[in-house]
This record gives C-alpha cells, structure tokens and sequence, in this order.
C-alpha cells in the first residue's frame, strides 16, 4: 500500500489542496446544526433575542433593575446606554425613534449604545442576574414577599413595597435573590431574561415579529451561503480528486506498459502474459476507483467524525457516552460480521470461477460428452457448482443485505431515542437547551455514518492493495537482458554469421540446464536445420541468438560479437523471425507486412506476399491488402497468420532469417511451394529452421540433432543417416525406409 | 478450442449499466443496454417469478409495513421534542407546576422502540425470503441453461461464440440476481417511502411540504443534466480503455515478434496517444459522475435551510411545533434517497430485462429433433455402416458433401484424407447425429441412424479427438468418463492397454492426480493417451480416430501409435489420418477437400486414379527438392 504513495508524489500539492477543501467542507457541514439550534433555541423560543441585553429598556424598568445592582454595574450599564429624552432629541431624530419606540412619546429610554462583543458578554452576566428576579417579582409579588414575611397586598407595586423596606431586610431578600440566581443553569437564566425582555419591548411598543423574523432571516442567510460554499468546496474537491486519480492511472499505466515493454522472455515466462495483462489494465482500474474513494471518503470520513465529536464536545459532554456506545456497536458488529462473512466472501470468487469453468467444459466438450453419453455426469457436477455458489452467496447476501442493513438502521434510530430520552432530563435541568438536542442527535447521525464508512472503506482497500501490490512487482522488476554500457559494432566483413560456442543455457531457478555444450556455426547462403523431439530444446536453442534469453554458459557470436556486447536494436535489426505461433496485430493485411519494413513498397509487399504464398488470401477478399486483420488476427486461420507473418520477415530483408518450426501450419503442398520460393529470396542469408519434419529438411546444408538439449549431431541427411542414431530414430517414426533412401 | 472463444470478450459487452459498475466505479443512474422487447421479456420474467406469489405477497406486506414504521418515528420523536419545548418554556414563562412531562417522553420512547425493533424484523424477515427467492430462481436460471446446452443442436455453435453462453451463466445471471436480491423490494420500500413521507410531511404542514416538493423537480433537472454530460464521457472512457486494454493484450501477446521487429517504441507511442485519451475521457466522467453527489447534497441542503426558516415561523406562528420541525427536517433528508432509488429503477428494468431476454433467447432456441418414440433398440452391434446418398451443408443454401455412398464392413479400416481445414470431421459429426443430414441415410447394421435413441446411437460409438478434451477432475475420473459403472481395476486395465498405467503412477497422486484448469499438469502426448484409455474402458464397435500427434515427442509419439493400433482391433474405425501406414492400410480412403467426398477408394486404385489423394500423397511425401528450403 505504501508503495502507491510513491505515485501520488507529482500530485502532493493537490493532494493538501483536497485536504484543505475537505476539512473547509467538513466544518461548513458541520456548522449546520449549530444553525439549527439557534434557530429553535433563540428564533423560536427566545423570539429572535439572543441574550439577556435589553436593546431598549424603559427608564422607569431600568430603576427596578437596579434595585439589584451594585453601584459598579450601574455605572457600567449607563456607560454603554445612551438616554432617549423627548426634550433634548432633535425634532427629526424624535421621530425616528419614536416610530421604533412609541413609549418614547411618554417616557425616556435607555438604548444600547454598544457593539463591542466583550462589553455586551460582560452586560448579558450582568443582565441575566438581575432580570429574571425583576420578573419574578413583577409576576409573583405575592408569593416572593409572602415567603419572606413581608405584607403585600395585590395591586400595589411590589417595587414601592421594596423600597420602603428597612435596607437590612432589603439585603436579605437581595442575597436570597442572587443564591436563587445562582443556582440556575445559565442557558434557564437567559431564558427566563428573555421572556421578561419580551414583555418589556412589547411594553415599549417594539414589533417583537419583526425581531424574530429579522433573526430567522439572518440565520437563514447564513446557512444558505454555507450550503452554497460547502457545494463549491465538494465540487471543487471532485475535479482535483478525478484529475489526480485519471492522471495516477495514466502515469502507472504508462510506467508499467513501458517496463513490460522492456521485459525479455524471462520476465514474460515469471509473470505470464495473461497477469501482465491483468496487471496493466484491470489492476489499474481498481487502483483508480480506490483514488476516488479515498479523496472523497476515506479523508472525508474522519474528519467529519472528528470533528463532529468536537462540536458536541463544548456543548453536550454529559451524552457524549451515547455516540462512543452507538460507535463501539457498531464496530463489535462489523468486525463481527467481517469475520463471519469475509471467509466466504473469498471463497465465492472461487465458486463462481469453478462454476465457469464446469460451464466452459461442457461447451467445449459439446461433443465429447455426447459421444459418451456423459450428459447425466456433467449435469451432476454443474448442479454441484452451481449449488455451492447459490448456498454460500444466500449466506453472504443474507449476512449482508438482509441482517447488516436493518441491524445499522436500528441502530440508528435507538441512538435517537435514546438521545431524546436522556436529553430532555439535560434540558429540564438548563444544561442544555432544545435546539442544542436537536443539534446533537443530526452530530450523532453524522458521526455514526462516519464511523460506518471508515468500516466500509476497510474491507475495501485490502481489495486494491492486492493491486496495487501486483503492479509494484512488475515495477520493480528489473529485465535480465538489457542492452551493454558500451556497445561494440558487428564486424564488417562478415555478414550473418552465427556461431554458437559451448553454449548451455539453464531457465531461472532450474536444477538443469536446458541446453549444454552447443557448438555449431550457420553460414550465409546455407540452411541450417534444427531437428528434435519436443523438450529437446530447439526453440530455446534459437530464442539465444535475437536475445530473448541470455545464455548461462558460453557465448552466442553474430557476426563475430557476442550478441550480449550489441545493442538489442542492431541485433534484431539483423533477424527476420517467424514465430512457431504466428501472431498478427489489428490493422490491414498490408499493415502486417509493412511491419516488418515500413517503407516498403506496394509492389514489395505484393512480392512478398506472393512469395509467401499468401495471394489468396488477399484475392478471396474485396479490400485486397487492405482487408482489415482483426485483434490478434482471429479472423484469419493458423496458416494463413503464418504465412503472413513470413511475408512480415521478408519484408525485412534480414540477413538472418529464423523459421522456428513456422510451416507446420501448412498443408504440404503450399509448404513445398512455399519453400521453393523462399529458397530464391532468402539466397545469400543466413536460414535457420526449426522444425520435426524430417521430409522438409532432408536437403539442408546442415542439421542439428537435437536431443535432451545436447548436440546428438551436425551433419547432412546423408551422413547423419549413417552416423546418428537419434537421427535415424525420428526419421524413421515419420518415413519409410524407401523414402529415406 | 482456442482461449478466444471461451473467455467472453470484454469489449463484446460495455460494462455500463447499473449493478455491472463500470471500470470507473460504480455510474448513477446510466442508461445500460436496452432489451428488444420490454414487456414480453418482463413477462416472462414473471412467470418464472409465479410459484414464488405467496411469498412475494409476504415480501410485499412485510417491506411496505417495515417501511411504514420507520416513517412513524419522526413523527412521534417529533411529538416527544415539541412536549419537551412546551414543558421548558412553560417553565420559564413561570406558569406553576410546570414541568416537562417525562411521563409522555418515556411512553414514546417505548413505543418507539418497540416500531423500531418491528420495522427491523420485518425488513429482516422480508430480506430473508426475498433473496431465498432471488437464489433459488438464479439457480434454476443457470440448470435450465445447462440443461439446455445439452439438448441444443451442435449447429447452434457454429454462429454463437462459447463466450456468449458462458457470459449468460455469468453475467446476465448475475444481474437478474442482484436485481431479484436488492431492487424489487426496494422498489417496493422506495415508493412506500416516497407516499408515506408525502403523508407524513402534509399532516405537519401543507406549506412546508410544497416548498419540500418544489425542489423536487429542481433537482431532477440538474440530475438529468449531470448525467446526459457525463454519460458522454462515460461512453468515451468505456471505448477508450477498450483501445488502451486492447492494446495492450495485443502487444503483451505478441511480444516477440515486437522485440525481434524492434516495434518497442512504436508501440509505446501508440500507447502514448490511446492513454492520453482515455485520461481525458476518465477524468471528465468521474468528475461529472461526481458532480451527483455534492448537487444533490447542495440541493438536500437547501431543502433543509428551507424548512428551517419556514418551519420557525411557522412556529412563531403556533401553526406548527418546534418538534414537527425536527421531525420534517428528517424527512426532508430521507426523501431524497428513496427519490434517486426510484429514478435509477428504470435503468435497472431496463437492464435486467436486456439479460433476462438474452437468457430467454437462449433457452427457447431451437433443440435437437427429438428422439423417435419407436425407437429401434440396438442388439449386438455388429459395425456395419453404410452410407446411401448422402447430402449435407452446415447451411442450407451451402451443401458440401454431394450424393455420397459407401459400404462399410465390420472391422474395417476407413481413413479420411485431405489438406488441413477441408472438413474432415464432418463424417464423423454426422454419423454420431451431431448434424443431421439433407437428404439421403446413413444406417448402422442395416437400421437408419435416426431410428435410433441419440443416446443409444453415440453409444455404440467411441471417440478420441486431437482436441484432447478432459476436464478438471482427477485422472481416473477422466478416464472412467468411457463407461461410469467401471470399477477401478477395469480403469486400470484401459490405462495398461492405453500404454499410459506406467506414466500415471509416475505422477504425485498417481490415478488421484486432480488436473488443473487448462489440464497443463500433464503433457499433451499423456493427455492424448488417456483419451485412448477412455475409449479402450468405453469398448465401442466404432471407433472414431484422430491421428494428429502434432507437439508430441517421438517416443511418446510411437506409445500411441501403438495404442491406436490396438484399439482399432477388430473395431469398424473411422481414422482422420495424418500417416502413411494408416493410409495405405486403409479399407476405405475417403478423400476430403473443401468439405466435399471427392474421391474414395484404395491406397492403389486412387494413386492409379492420378486425382486430387494422388497429388496430395506425392506432394507430402516428396523429398524436398534442392532448390527449396
């Protein structure tokens, strides 16, 4: 996994830059509910008027205020009021206070005349310790002076009755207040400030709506402009995370193509074509699609649940205990799960493959299993395939889908309920106000899902790990065949001389050598024949001399160099190859043959196609050369790719051609005139054939008998007929004695 | 056969579509295949859904009244808020004794759990019998298509790949069965949802449930606009990466012949440009398909801002309680789910209908003509056949074999001859009624070959193809596939006579060597005489011989030889002869070119003939000239 970071590298500014927008987002998401809050808590149950500062205040009120106040608060108080006098008000000035005060007509008024947020903190303590037992005494009169033993009698002014009490009493009843105060919870305090605050602007003649709707509009403001900003951010977010995920495919898909590229036949022989191929385009993908995920989930997820936890913190610690349950249940319950389901989770893969695979055979043994009437026995091994993969994909789709789902829904929905349970004892006891509850219980939901996803997001990335370490293997994979620091030149004076001497040659990682003390040398103007029984080692013999293996042991020398001391490019520029499977790319006809040589002409690749017997192809077709060659040439048979793919190597004019066992594609008669016209082009280079058709090499200037890889003989028919015992055997499996004379 | 064939081609079947997910990651609401016709196919769908009613019924009530429970819960939680509003603010407007009614709370509370712990057995009980459901009919989905294979005529092959059967076993099973699995009941829950929330919503307030709905629309505008402009890119990328993974299949495949042409760079160029495209196309679909989320989030948002702010004057109002608020807030934020689910379903239809009518075709498509009801049982089978006349074409506008006649006497040795790929087979197929014949009949010991059971016919015969073909089980398995009521010492006796016993206990589990997938434990001279050991253990009167020991070493090649020979003993044989003894042994040389019977006779008479076997013969067995390779 950490090997997939390496490829995020380019892209790390970026990658912060996601960081930043996801955390932005996060908080801007999360600030919501906090909105909601307000709304419920100051909108709807504190009519608009956020603490327990009287924007307006009667001067008449004021004295009953600070009847409870200290000297010192006092004059704090009117350092940030100004007074409201008809008298000394400019006559303009008057009236557009009085249109918001119509009280201002009869009595002065104290305004506010502040914005500092320290200075209105520090009047809110101020006011919400004396409002609320002005209230209560302006509503409970009686009851207040009844418990104190003081005569009152409904109607008078209970703040006349105050002041003609001797100041001891007064004292103990102002102590008894401020106790009682104290012992309320700031959040009732405010609350119980603001309902006096309504009744005293009501008094003042103030539109208490319009404060309400003023501060509903505000906030609603505020969390649309949130909203849109969040958006932004989560739109912005998705086109750096598709531009960083598209441009991580794009490069690993690059480097990995352009290292397979540079893979000799060993490197191929380790991995398999098909994983490469797996490799370079399916395991890309997932690498992909988990870049995406993790932008957009994995960064998210945490932060969003952390930060969650941070806003409910301040507010509501005393239920932070309800979202750790709901948490720790929910991963008891994944991890549960996991265990359970991951096991047979694997092992379905498996199941479906074997379900294919019975599936592929009985179709490609359509008629075998006919033939011996086997119906009844492959039905029974299709039904038991078939039966285990319905019976462990019920388990998992009910593990999954039918107990998980409605065991995380209830889950949920219990964490609510408990929410409300607990907190409404939090909110009868003041440490917590309604909206703060509602609040808390969307937290929660976002917290949990953060939680789920984090979980979700673990099974996954095992899943792309595997990738991301499959493509890392190919990565670091160095080729064995690379070319020399500094290359020599071929020898000039010679041309397409091969020479083998003592070669052996043994596959990584073999207790033997495939192929020892090979001594031979090919000449120009001559064929020279490599004949054999399979696992002889014929094919590996020829695949040292373009260097798609490196012999163990002795050297290869074209040309008097070791091919190793040459650049891979010359060399091959040198060979013509024709593969034992022919194999084409898409394209044209034409386009298959100017690979070998792309400036060849209409006319030679007319001539080579001819030579390659391969006319009828190009004439049983309207588009003539430019018939189109499907993917890997399926459209056209096994002899006609391969006498393509000869037309290929001619087109090259190498002065080696290689034929490894490339003919046995092709009926007889097409192979021998095939084989008189290649004679004449071919003239004065170097052939090679492979080949375990005695009757087509019986007139090579020199064949090599090949057996457990070593030189059984060199020779010509004639004398390896006399002189070869391996020799005779083949010859004699496949001829009769009369056509060996 | 060749891996082309078997393995379903990727770029045969874009992998869009919802369910599939395409290689991107999973694509909302992308319009996937369509199916010819809608209604038939959804049609028969439901007929195979029929036996299942009564528990689709059960399905139906449990995920309708689980869904209607949940629905309930805000609104009752809802109530539970509003009276713990009402009981603090009556507390601090100092009216006496009040307090919050913890009576009324904890009573909801209760009754809430006990909805909460019903809607989840439902869902769960629901969920249980629906994907009881969706595996017992993709499990006969897959038998009827294995037992279809088995009656469906050879012809049927030579138009459809094997990778279009096996891709309905896999892939179109596969989406019938997350279909049957996931989306039936949550089309189900879906609209349940959908109605019981409008419900719900208009019993709190009619105008905030205007507002709710009025973004509706609104944001399946801007949904329908994100997807038709993703989808374009959508459509690129799924073609580009085909080129890039098309590419690089083809290069990885043929990476020889690119070294030894030095193709290298050329290749990574084209690679270059395939790539650079489809980073274009890639990034541009993601981002778009991404786009889904946050819009609908943003939209979500919105929704909620709104309900909000109305919801607080209408609260001031006294219209509403503060609890309805948070009540339709939740809602509102459940509403969208269910709206997406209901948007995506018709793709979902429509693609599960596209696979299910690729399933129907297939196991409608024409069987093998019944066996006659009459049907002649055989006695000894002597190894008589003749051919009277015979016609035949692959297609009927096409006939290749033209008036063909022979007699063939038990015991004899037939040989078919010709080029590579002119048809030689064909006989064969058409005796063992793989194909049946135009006109003219082929009889076995005087009786019609389709006056047999095809059954008892093929019994009689006994096959050993060049195509090795042996399946993924252990050897003796494999051999026994020749008659299953052998014992194992008869099993042992055929692979002794088939010259392979030695080879087998050789082997680190002797006859219980389990074969791997491709049978590449075991070379292909071994494979091929343990199909000679399946025929040896079937002991057949006629035998059908595939001499081809192509890619087998010479001594391996003269055990079979050997075995061949032994095999055809006093058996009728048909050889597809490659060799020169078999040949000129020959009773009967049938000469096949371009499918047609040109010429029959014996070794001697057709090379007096001086025709086509003649040219054929000399040809192969011509010493290479000196002016040739």
């Amino acid at each position: 996994m950490t090997k997939l970071f390496k490829h995020l590298k380019p892209f790390v500014w970026a990658i912060i830059f996601i960081f930043v927008l996801l955390f932005a987002q996060a908080m801007l998401d999360l600030s919501l509910p906090g909105y909601m809050a307000n709304i419920v808590n100051i909108g709807i149950q504190q009519n608009g008027i956020a603490n327990a500062v009287p924007e307006a205040v009667s001067v008449t009120e004021f004295n009953h205020i600070s009847i409870f106040l200290t000297s010192d608060q006092i004059n704090q108080i009117k350092g940030d009021y100004i007074v409201l006098d008809k008298q000394s008000l400019s006559a303009s000035d008057y009236a557009k206070y009085v249109k918001t005060y119509p009280q201002l007509a009869n009595e002065n008024i104290y305004k506010i005349n502040t914005t500092n947020k320290k200075e209105i903190a520090s009047l809110n303590t101020i006011f919400s310790h004396s409002l609320p037992v002005v209230a209560n005494l302006e509503q409970n009169a009686a009851a207040t002076f009844a418990q104190f033993g003081i005569p009152y009698t409904a109607g008078q002014d209970p703040f006349a009755v105050l002041a003609q009490l001797p100041p001891a009493q007064q004292a103990a009843l102002q102590g008894a207040a401020q106790t009682q105060i104290n012992a309320i919870a700031p959040d009732l305090l405010t609350e119980y400030s603001v309902a006096y605050l309504t009744i005293e602007y009501k008094a003042l003649g103030m539109n208490t709506g319009a404060i309400q709707h003023r501060y509903l509009f505000n906030i609603g403001e505020i969390m649309v402009l949130i909203t849109l900003a969040s958006a932004a951010c989560s739109v912005t977010v998705g086109y750096i995370s598709a531009r960083i995920a598209a441009g991580v495919g794009r490069n690993m898909r690059k480097q990995l193509f352009v290292r397979v590229e540079s893979f000799s036949n060993t490197e191929f022989d380790k991995f398999s074509t098909a994983s490469l191929i797996t490799r370079s385009t399916n395991d890309i993908t997932q690498i992909q699609m988990l870049l995406v995920m993790l932008f957009r989930i994995v960064f998210y997820a945490p932060i969003i649940g952390i930060g969650g936890i941070f806003k409910v913190l301040g507010s509501a610690n005393s239920m932070l205990w309800i979202i750790g349950a709901a948490v720790g249940a929910l991963i008891t319950i994944m991890v549960v799960m996991f265990l359970i389901v991951l096991p047979k989770f694997r092992s379905m893969q498996a199941l479906i493959d074997k379900l294919s695979l019975v599936m592929r055979e009985q179709l490609t043994g359509l008629m075998v299993i006919r033939a011996f009437n086997a119906q009844k026995h492959e039905e029974a091994r299709f039904d038991k395939a078939n039966q285990d993969l319905t019976k462990t994909s019920l388990f998992v789709n009910r593990a999954v889908l039918v107990f998980l789902m409605p065991t995380m829904m209830f889950l949920l929905n219990a964490v609510m309920i408990l929410i409300i349970w607990v907190g409404a004892h939090e909110v009868n006891a003041g440490t917590m106000q309604v909206g703060n509850l509602m609040a808390f219980m969307q937290y929660a939901v976002l917290i949990i899902f953060a939680f789920l996803m984090i979980s979700i997001v673990f099974i996954m990335i095992p899943r792309a790990s595997v990738s991301a370490v499959r493509i890392s293997e190919v990565l670091e994979t160095e080729p064995v065949i690379v070319d020399p620091a500094k290359p020599e030149n071929f020898r000039s004076d010679l041309k397409g001389v091969i020479e083998f001497k003592d070669v052996a040659f043994r596959y990584p990682g073999a207790e033997d050598d495939v192929l020892k003390h090979i001594t031979f040398t090919a000449k120009p103007g001559q064929t020279t024949a490599v004949i054999g029984s399979t696992g002889s080692g014929k094919t590996t013999l020829i695949n040292l001399i373009p260097r798609f293996y490196d012999a163990t042991g002795g050297a290869v020398l074209v040309d008097g160099v070791d091919v190793k001391k040459v650049t891979q490019h010359d060399l091959r520029d040198k060979i013509g190859y024709v593969a034992q499977k022919a194999v084409l790319f898409s394209g044209t006809i034409e386009s298959n043959i100017k690979y070998g040589n792309e400036n060849a002409t209409a006319e030679e690749v007319a001539k080579y196609a001819e030579i390659a017997q391969a006319t009828d192809i190009i004439k049983e077709s309207e588009k003539g050369y430019q018939t189109l060659v499907s993917q890997g040439g399926t459209n056209l048979s096994g002899g006609q790719k391969q006498r393509l793919a000869i037309a290929r190597a001619l087109a090259k004019k190498p002065e080696i051609y290689i034929f490894d066992d490339s003919l046995s594609a092709l009926d007889f008669k097409t192979d021998m005139a095939l084989r008189k016209a290649l004679k004449k082009e071919t003239g004065d280079a170097t052939v090679l054939i492979v080949t375990q058709r005695v009757s087509t090499i019986m007139g090579a200037e020199q064949i090599v008998v090949l057996d457990n890889g070593e030189i059984a003989g060199v020779g010509t028919h004639r004398d390896l007929m006399k002189n070869c015992k391996v020799y005779q055997e083949i010859a004699l499996s496949q001829l009769s004695k009369e056509e060996l004379a | 056969m060749t891996q082309s064939n078997d393995t379903p081609r990727r770029d045969n079947k874009p992998a869009f579509g919802p369910g599939r997910g395409g290689p991107m990651g999973p694509h909302p609401g992308m319009g996937g295949e369509k199916p010819k016709s809608f209604r038939k196919a959804m049609k028969t769908f439901l007929k195979y859904l029929a036996p299942y009613r009564v528990s689709l019924a059960l399905v139906l009530i449990f995920a309708i009244a689980g869904t209607i429970f949940t629905i309930v819960g805000p609104k009752m939680l809802g109530n539970a808020t509003t009276k713990l509003f009402q009981g603090i603010v009556a507390k601090v407007m100092h009216v006496p004794g009040a307090t919050v009614d913890f009576h009324y709370i904890g009573r909801i509370a209760i009754i809430l759990l006990i909805l909460y712990v019903a809607s989840a057995i439902f869902s769960f009980i629901q969920g249980y019998i629906m994907s009881g459901i969706a595996m017992k009919v993709t499990y006969n989905f897959r038998k009827n298509i294995a037992e279809k294979i088995k009656r469906m005529p050879l012809k049927y092959f030579d138009t459809k790949t094997h990778g279009e059967a096996l891709s309905l076993v896999t892939n179109d099973i596969d989406t019938i069965s997350n279909t049957l699995a996931q989306n039936l009941s949550q089309i189900v829950t879906s609209v349940t949802m959908i109605i019981g929330i409008l419900v719900m919503m208009l019993t709190i307030s009619w105008l905030m449930t205007l507002v709710a709905i009025v973004i509706l629309p609104v944001s399946f505008g801007l949904i329908t606009m994100v997807i038709k402009a993703s989808q374009k890119y959508f459509k690129q990328q799924q073609v580009y990466l085909g080129h890039v993974d098309g590419h690089v299949e083809e290069m990885y495949g043929g990476h020889t012949v690119i070294k030894a042409f030095n193709g290298e760079a050329k290749s990574i160029e084209k690679f270059d440009g395939l790539n650079t495209e489809l980073y274009g196309a890639g990034w541009k679909s993601q981002f778009l398909s991404g786009m889904l989320m946050p819009i609908m989030t943003f939209v979500s948002n919105i929704a909620y801002v709104a309900v909000v702010i109305l919801g607080g004057f209408l609260a001031v109002q006294g219209t509403i309680s503060v609890g309805d608020i948070l009540a339709f807030i939740q809602y509102v934020r459940s509403f969208t789910q269910p709206i997406m689910q209901v948007a995506n379903i018709a793709n979902v239809l429509q693609s599960t209908a596209a696979a299910a009518e690729r399933v129907f075709e297939f196991l409608d498509a024409e069987e093998e003509s019944p066996d006659p009801v009459d049907a002649v049982k055989p006695a000894v089978v002597k190894g008589n056949v003749s051919f009277k006349n015979v016609s035949f074409g692959y297609t009927p506008d096409r006939v290749i074999i033209h008036n063909f006649s022979a007699e063939i006497k038990p015991g004899q040795k037939i040989a078919l001859v010709g080029p590579t790929g002119a048809g030689k087979t064909t006989i064969v197929k058409l005796l063992m009624r793989f194909y049946d014949i135009n006109s003219g009949s082929i009889s076995i010991d005087g009786v019609d070959i389709r006056k047999f059971k095809r059954e008892d016919l093929r019994g009689m015969f006994g096959m050993v193809l060049q195509d090795t073909w042996l399946f993924n089980g252990t050897i003796r398995e494999n051999i026994r596939y020749g008659d299953f009521n052998a014992t194992d010492d008869m099993v042992v006796s055929a692979a002794k006579m088939a010259n392979v016993d030695h080879f087998v206990r050789t082997l680190p589990h002797g006859y219980d060597l389990e074969l791997n997938e491709e049978s590449s434990n075991i070379s292909q001279g071994q494979k091929q005489l343990l199909t000679i050991a399946r025929a040896f253990l079937a002991d057949p009167k006629i035998l059908i011989l595939d001499e081809a020991t192509s890619s087998v070493d010479t001594r391996t090649e003269i055990l079979i030889q050997n075995a061949m020979l032994e095999l055809m003993k006093g058996r009728t044989s048909f050889v597809i002869a490659h060799r020169l003894s078999t040949i000129r042994d020959a009773d009967i040389i049938l000469v096949i070119k371009d499918g047609d019977i040109v010429e029959q006779g014996k070794h001697e008479e057709l090379l007096a003939a001086n025709g086509f076997y003649a040219s054929l013969y000399k040809s192969q067995f011509e010493i290479a000239p000196a002016d040739s390779l």
